[in-house]
């Protein structure tokens, strides 16, 4: 009788751990096919495809490239609506910033295991290691997501199995336990040897992690629009706009969000139906979108920040279009406001 | 076979793929789709996905900021 061939859905990010976690399993000849879930939060390289500077940068999902690598299939899943209540209610708090780090791997965990019952598959990895992130990733925790997230010891971590309990694929001989590993800490020398030894050399390494929410100027502007519009909530646009721009908040009732370059200025042009929007006609200006309620001395004030990043700003009187999503536009003719005269902390 | 065209434009990486791949998802094996983005990754990671997923690729074609990828949807996973 032909050897059963066992399943596992892997959690694939792009990064050494959990390609190395696929690379030790398929060692064991496991058939292993990956998810990846989408957020919004993903750090993908947006401000790169962005902004004009960045264009000759090379752009590429790093999951797809990584699973390619290993000759698998990737699924990307959207769960940016399932997503909400883990970002806004984490049962486990917040890291340093608004990772609710925790309570998101339990979440991808457990809609693994939905993907593994609904195709078959018999065990889910990850690429977790003892001690490697001070949240998600401890001694105490590692057990947490396997419980909340219900996959309890159909949850194998190949990098760090050997300091754990015998997970079911283990105790089943479904995969040797002695050829799995026993990673512990902070330390990378472990994992990049394993690299070395499976000869992979181009991995993504995304400074700060792979999720904004990480990342402290970030998660302070989502913070700031939680407060702005007296509702933790937010729409998939709203997330994206927060990654582009130069975002000043001169009152607590409107927000400018200012284009830096040309890539940017394109990006925003895309949301002008959604907002209120400056520009300056006679010479080359960021494209500034307002979000929130502005007073019209709001929007003199508005005018006059817009003609302080245009390319006439040295000069007496610059002229700002003001255009409403639903309205003609009209126009303000302005001193552009000086560079000190921008307080620090309207800068979000 | 019939052709289908999928707006992806202003969408950022990976919702052109997520969309591309629950467009696909309704189609028939033969049946070709137009991806139209304007995010560049999509012109690495789109042929990557339909590499994998056993698609193929019939053109790339780039127009002012514009990028439409043409793909045959394949006959199984």
């Amino acid at each position: 009788m032909a050897k059963q061939q066992y399943k596992a859905v892997a959690l694939l990010s792009g990064g050494l751990d959990s390609t190395l976690a696929v690379r030790v399993l398929q060692d064991q000849s496991i058939h292993v096919e990956a998810i990846n879930f989408y957020t919004g939060f993903c750090v993908e390289g947006h401000t790169h495809a962005i902004r004009r500077q960045d264009q000759n940068k090379v752009k590429r999902n790093n999951a797809l490239w990584a699973a390619e690598q290993l000759g698998i299939k990737l699924h990307i899943i959207d769960v940016i609506e399932e997503y909400k209540p883990v970002l806004l209610a984490p049962r486990h708090g917040y890291g340093s910033h608004l990772n609710p780090c925790l309570d998101c791997k339990s979440f991808m965990v457990g809609k693994a295991l939905h993907w593994m019952q609904e195709h078959d598959f018999d065990f889910i990895i990850t690429g977790e290691v003892i001690g490697q992130r001070p949240m998600s990733q401890r001694r105490d925790t590692l057990p947490v997501v396997a419980r909340e997230s219900g996959a309890q010891d159909r949850l194998l971590r190949p990098l760090c199995a050997k300091l754990l309990p015998p997970t079911l694929p283990e105790r089943e001989g479904w995969v040797d336990r002695e050829r799995l590993h026993a990673f512990n800490g902070r330390s990378r020398k472990p994992q990049m040897a394993l690299a070395q030894h499976y000869k992979i050399t181009d991995y993504a390494q995304p400074a700060g992690g792979c999720c904004f929410l990480t990342d402290a100027s970030y998660s302070h502007k989502l913070a700031d629009l939680w407060q702005a519009r007296h509702r933790r909530d937010y729409e998939l646009d709203d997330i994206m706009l927060l990654k582009v721009g130069r975002h000043l908040r001169p009152s607590p009732d409107f927000k400018m969000i200012i284009g830096r370059e040309e890539g940017e200025n394109n990006f925003l042009e895309g949301y002008r139906h959604a907002f209120i929007h400056l520009r300056t006609p006679d010479c080359t200006g960021p494209l500034v979108l307002i979000d929130g309620q502005p007073s019209h001395a709001d929007l003199e004030l508005a005018a006059r920040i817009t003609a302080r990043y245009c390319k006439n700003r040295d000069q007496a009187r610059v002229r700002v279009q003001i255009t409403p999503p639903d309205a003609a536009a009209w126009e303000l003719d302005v001193a552009p406001l000086a560079a000190d005269a921008i307080p620090a902390e309207w800068l979000l | 076979m019939n052709r289908h065209t999928l707006d992806a434009r202003r969408l950022l990486c990976p919702m052109p793929v997520i969309r591309a791949q629950a467009r696909v998802a309704q189609l028939q094996a033969g049946d070709i789709l137009d991806v139209v983005c304007t995010d560049p990754g999509a012109k690495n990671d789109i042929p990557a996905w339909c590499r994998m997923h056993g698609h193929r690729v019939l053109a790339i074609d780039e127009h002012n900021r514009e990028i439409t990828i043409s793909l045959e949807v394949g006959s199984g996973e």
